[in-house]
């Protein structure tokens, strides 16, 4: 269809402010995150209601337009990069938190409604949403959906899958899906945890129900700072081995503690090679049993400095920190990459030696912020788009990072997702026929391949041209192709 | 081992070539639950064999095991190491397996305060319809790298693929755990434990049965003890005979013979009014209910559905209805064509689950 047409269709029934296409309205919509990737997509419609949805994704369906689902845009793989010739779906007005029910610890909401509107909207009752990514003043609970996001508190209370009970979906197609219930499970298959972290690729999420965690009595969080990161290393394994899950345990390096300090005054040693944030929470008497016991193990692993929060204000103080680590990294570097692999937790010393050996290598600083209680990296190379050929330098940096991960046993993305940026890693992590999977559950969704084409899943082509055939268990990866 | 896995394969391409279903056997345990496979030449896919732990750190809190293994081996090896399977599985009879566990996809007591087994899996290895061997999600407890084959894979009854070996977070066991017992009526104990799980209070467990409610605390000692100073309630003694009796169904309630649904729904719906013994768990989403052979399943149905849930004939007893809830026709055309794309030839557990797939 014309593009044209199509918007004249779409304005049947949507205000002309709802279907954009001029060329000045389309400029905010050109890029997620991940802004060394951008794409001026065809036309930008903005619904209002779950009926424009699905009247919307019928036209494009009968007339083969593509289409890419947009949230807040805060994803850091170009998930939510536009296509050229498509419709980029915005879920953005679609924002109203439908029914909070204190008793059952749920929250309906449409997928716009932003991550932090939820726990505000049950802090009354005293309830939260618990996975709280570092974004969430921004990130849209759609969004989430799609990218199974998480955060600190996800070591102790679980990622998005663990923290949603009901979805609606609309397919490409035009029909709607209710998956999962009101209940702890649901008939058939498991279509629930399918939808999450599918990347806007399966369905378009109009409606989430999400269970909602009684707030904790009290927090409290132990910085200990370590003059050896494997020593910080070992203290993350020792804790969890003594039985202990804290509700957040993270890490920062040196490079980025001095670029924090510099900005917030958090209080940390900027003596240390690494500094550890380990929280507990729950009930007081709990949290002064389980405060004492991790004390106790940071000392036992070496600990140069050890600081208890001894109130909220310096709690928060020392999570401050953390918190601004990306916007550290943008004001010592014109321009940061963050990557997102994880890794089993003892092999945590060994990948960061890696990274620190592929920066002298490539002469770019890389400053390292992570959940180090799951294994979730993620290294901030720091450069600069305006000097030529360092972009280039970067992302092969940052893909030799997600390599290593892959051979320290890991994942290219912990959180993030794939999108567009995470393509040729996909073929070194999977062979064909897992890939070939992915590919058929795409198909059980979309056979018109219309939804988001192009992000997530690699070709099996691609990836035979991008050459990361390695032998994976014996076997020749894409056999069936012709080798050049 | 790989030789086993080369079989497995070769059983699976041949029953393909020939269209001849195939039953995949574990421990036998949960022949009562699901459907009977359906069509001609069935031959029986026994995966014990293909057994023992691949990889255990206690200090990744993660186990690798291949799905022949027993429930009971895999769970006293990690008990050595004071930690658990936290979704507390049902075993329903010694021979239990690891493969059986994750292809059911049942939970036991500790489900509403930790999570299902899904929520645990992490990674899978599995042969699909065609014999190919493949491998989703790792060892790690965050991944997003392509879809969540090992979710899907959870609870899908066999019919989706071979599991081999699974990957799965494991928990510390709590350091102290105290069991209470309540006396009051149905519709105050919903009220209750829907009013204390909004609570930051260290419930891990609940049963109401009998005009009695009985609650498990689980976690430090400090926060046990207090917990048990607000909620009140007398202390049970043998209380893990207990809980084990509620997650093996010996517990008195569970009379063989008599038929037995399940139904899940959101946890605040009042009592039902369904003709029969109930029995809750879950804070309220979970309601057992013993009833004769006269009972309706399309009235069950029902009730589950307008409470936001559905309902499972968990053991037929003497009724012959289907054992899972119907799903919307939208629903199923998805199931339909996962299946497909999973098992082209339909020769894995046909029927077990719904007799389209
Ligand atoms: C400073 C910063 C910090 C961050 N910290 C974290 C963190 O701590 N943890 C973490 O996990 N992530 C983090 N992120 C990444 C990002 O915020 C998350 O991935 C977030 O979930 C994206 O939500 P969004 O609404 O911005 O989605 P978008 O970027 O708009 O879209 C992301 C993907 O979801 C799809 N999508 C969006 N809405 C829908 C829908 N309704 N239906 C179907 N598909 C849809 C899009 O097509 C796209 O593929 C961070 C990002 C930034 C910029
Ligand atoms: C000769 C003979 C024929 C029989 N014929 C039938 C029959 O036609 N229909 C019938 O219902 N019963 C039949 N039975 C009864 C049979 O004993 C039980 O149904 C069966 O052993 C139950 O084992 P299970 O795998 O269900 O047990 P569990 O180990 O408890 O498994 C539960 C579920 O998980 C699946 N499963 C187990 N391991 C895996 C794995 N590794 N990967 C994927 N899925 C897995 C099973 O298929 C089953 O759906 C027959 C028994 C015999 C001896």
């Amino acid at each position: 269809m014309h593009p044209l047409e199509l918007v004249k269709n779409l304005r049947t029934f949507l205000p002309p402010e709802a279907v954009l296409y001029e060329s000045e309205d389309l400029k905010p919509y050109e890029c997620d995150g991940l802004s060394a990737y951008r794409q001026m997509p065809m036309i930008v419609v903005l619904p209002q209601s779950e009926a424009e949805v699905i009247r919307i994704l019928r036209i494009c369906h009968m007339s083969e337009t593509p289409v890419v689902a947009r949230g807040a845009g805060t994803g850091l793989s170009g998930g939510a990069l536009p296509h050229a010739a498509g419709v980029l779906l915005s879920l953005a007005k679609l924002k109203r938190i439908l029914e909070v029910d204190p008793l059952a610890r749920t929250a309906r909401v449409q997928p716009g409604v932003r991550n932090l509107a939820i726990s505000e909207a049950a802090a009354p009752y005293g309830l939260y949403y618990a996975p709280d990514p570092s974004s969430q003043i921004a990130c849209s609970i759609g969004g989430n959906v799609a990218e199974n996001s998480g955060g600190v508190h996800c070591l102790k209370y679980g990622l998005t899958v663990h923290n949603i009970l009901q979805l609606r979906v609309v397919t490409m197609a035009g029909e709607s899906l209710e998956i999962g219930g009101a209940g702890l499970d649901a008939p058939g298959y498991d279509l629930l945890a399918l939808m999450t972290g599918s990347e806007g690729m399966l369905g378009i999420v109009t409606e989430i129900m999400v269970k909602l965690t009684p707030s904790a009595e009290k927090a409290q969080v132990v910085m200990a700072a370590f003059d050896d990161i494997r020593k910080a290393g070992d203290a993350v394994a020792n804790v969890i081995s003594a039985g202990i899950i804290p509700a957040g345990m993270e890490m920062m390096d040196k490079v980025a503690t001095h670029a924090v300090e510099e900005y917030i005054h958090a209080g940390y040693n900027l003596e240390a090679a690494a500094i550890l944030l380990c929280e507990a929470d729950g009930t007081a008497e709990e949290v002064a049993d389980e405060i004492r016991h991790i004390d106790e193990i940071m000392r036992q692993s070496g600990a140069i400095e050890i600081r208890t929060s001894r109130d909220e204000t310096e709690r928060l103080r020392f999570w401050a920190g953390r918190k601004a680590a990306f916007p550290a990294a943008g004001r010592v570097s014109p321009d940061y990459y963050c990557m997102d692999g994880t890794i089993p937790r003892k092999n945590l010393a060994r990948v960061l030696d890696g990274i620190e050996r592929l920066s002298a290598e490539y002469g770019l600083r890389c400053m390292n912020v992570f959940h180090a209680g799951d294994g979730n990296l993620h290294p901030l190379i720091l450069y600069d788009a305006n000097r030529p050929g360092e972009l280039e330098k970067t992302e092969e940096f940052g893909a030799k990072i997600l390599e290593m991960c892959i051979a320290a046993g890991g994942t290219i993305t912990g959180e993030h997702g794939v999108g567009i940026e995470k393509l040729n890693q996909m073929c070194s992590q999977f062979g064909s026929r897992e890939l070939k999977i992915f590919h058929a559950v795409k198909m059980a969704f979309d056979p018109a391949g219309l939804l988001n084409p192009g992000k997530a899943v690699p070709t099996l082509r691609r990836c035979a041209e991008h050459g990361a055939m390695h032998v994976h268990r014996g076997e020749e990866k894409f056999p069936e192709l012709p080798r050049f | 081992m790989q030789n086993i896995i080369d079989q497995f394969a070769d059983t699976i391409r041949i029953a393909a070539e020939r269209k001849a279903p195939l039953h995949i056997c574990g421990g036998g345990s949960k022949e009562f639950y699901g459907n009977r496979i359906v069509g001609q030449n069935i031959s029986m896919l026994d995966v014990t064999a293909y057994s023992g732990i691949v990889a255990y750190e206690p200090t990744e809190l993660v186990v690798t095991a291949r799905t022949g293994t027993r429930l009971a081996d895999l769970e006293a090896q990690l008990h050595k190491h004071r930690q658990m399977l936290a979704f507390e599985p049902p075993h329903f009879g010694a021979a239990a397996t690891l493969g059986g566990c994750i292809a059911a996809g049942l939970s036991g007591p500790r489900r509403a305060s930790v999570g299902a087994v899904r929520d645990f899996v992490l990674g899978v290895r599995m042969l699909d319809g065609r014999g190919d061997d493949l491998r989703f999600g790792g060892q790690v407890m965050k991944n997003v790298a392509g879809y969540d084959i090992s979710r899907l894979m959870t609870g899908s009854m066999g019919t989706l693929g071979l599991l081999l070996e699974i990957s799965l977070k494991v928990l510390p066991l709590p350091p102290m755990e105290m069991t209470l017992s309540l006396q009051m009526k149905q519709a105050v104990a919903i009220e209750k434990m829907n009013l204390w799980a909004g609570k930051p209070l260290p419930i891990s467990a609940t049963c109401f049965c009998n005009d009695a409610l009985t609650l498990r605390l689980s976690g430090a000692e400090a926060a046990v003890h207090a917990a048990h100073m607000k909620l009140g309630g007398e202390e049970v003694a043998e209380a893990a005979a207990f809980w084990q009796s509620v997650r093996e169904q010996t517990h008195l309630f569970f009379q063989p013979g008599k038929s037995l649904w399940r139904l899940s729904m959101k946890s605040t719906t009042p009592p039902l009014s369904l003709p029969g013994q109930q029995l809750i768990e879950w804070g309220g989403a979970l309601r057992w209910l013993i009833s004769d052979a006269a009972m309706d399943a399309e009235t069950v149905r029902a009730a589950a559905k307008t409470a936001g849930g559905h309902a499972t004939l968990f053991r037929s007893g003497e009724s012959s209805a289907a054992a899972f809830h119907p799903l919307t026709a939208e629903m199923m055309s998805i199931h339909r064509r996962l299946k497909e794309k999973f098992d082209p030839m339909g020769i894995l557990n046909p029927g077990r689950m719904y007799p389209e797939l």
